[in-house]
């Protein structure tokens, strides 16, 4: 099993994570989870990789990309899986 | 010494030495994420121990880690636990206690149950759990070693899983 080229770092019940959630499940974008810490303080992880503390933040193996803020990644979801183009 | 008495847990139905690990996706905890992990994922990459153990606030699962910390374990292989804590519960374990391993979280015990070591905890309505169990699998998923309890208290046998290591892993 190859793991997804998406991963997406998310808090369990906040809504923007949501958001993205439902753009990568509307088009069938695979995706792996990762969950974090409430504790917005405590996010290192998600301030290694993305230079934030925020959640949801994606990291994008097929494209290089990290981002962060849930309208920047639906955008570019959108742009890049959805929009005509296969990637 | 005070004498206390020991319970006598049932025969388990254990998976055995020779046969395929049951494989099983769970959220697998570390002190910064978790995420969904299969078993197989791990020991395609290596041998692995797999440690079933109470949950993470009884005394026993801090003896169980503390005694694989002492013995250097994780350095030799992937050692990963498994209790039915949360997994909130696991992050916040893992650095008080000290443990360099990862957590499989399995609150319906139902990991326990594909291994066949699930029990009904006294005096915790609805609670099942497994009983302290350690399975060494190589890297095809293969049972190389097994110990499961037999009584309630029980740890595992360190002296007899570190030989297990020392042939397979």
């Amino acid at each position: 099993m190859s793991d997804p080229a998406i991963t997406l770092y998310r808090l369990q019940a906040c809504p923007y994570c949501e958001r993205v959630v439902r753009v990568l499940q509307d088009n069938d974008i695979p995706y792996r989870s990762r969950f974090v810490e409430p504790m917005h303080a405590d996010r290192n992880v998600v301030k290694r990789i993305s230079g934030k503390r925020t959640v949801p933040a994606i990291v994008d193996e097929n494209t290089g990309v990290t981002m962060s803020e849930s309208a920047n990644i639906v955008e570019y979801l959108e742009a890049t899986y959805v929009d005509g183009v296969s990637a | 010494m005070v004498d206390f008495d020991v319970v006598e847990l049932p025969a388990a139905d254990a998976p055995a030495v020779g046969d395929t690990a049951p494989d099983f996706t769970r959220p697998l905890v570390d002190d910064e994420y978790w995420e969904n992990v299969a078993l197989s994922e791990l020991y395609a990459d290596g041998p692995v121990l797999l440690v079933f153990h109470p949950m993470d606030g009884a005394f026993p699962a801090t003896y169980i880690w503390n005694e694989i910390r002492d013995r250097g374990w994780q350095e030799r292989l992937e050692v990963v636990g498994v209790s039915v804590s949360s997994p909130y519960e696991h992050k916040t374990f893992i650095p008080e206690r000290g443990i360099d391993s990862r957590l499989y979280s399995d609150p319906d015990a139902g990991v326990a149950e594909l291994y066949g070591i699930d029990h009904e905890l006294d005096g915790m309505a609805g609670v099942r759990e497994p009983r302290p169990a350690v399975f060494l699998l190589d890297t095809e998923g293969t049972i190389r070693y097994s110990w499961v309890a037999s009584e309630w208290p029980d740890f595992p046998e360190y002296d007899e899983v570190e030989a297990a290591i020392a042939d397979h892993a």
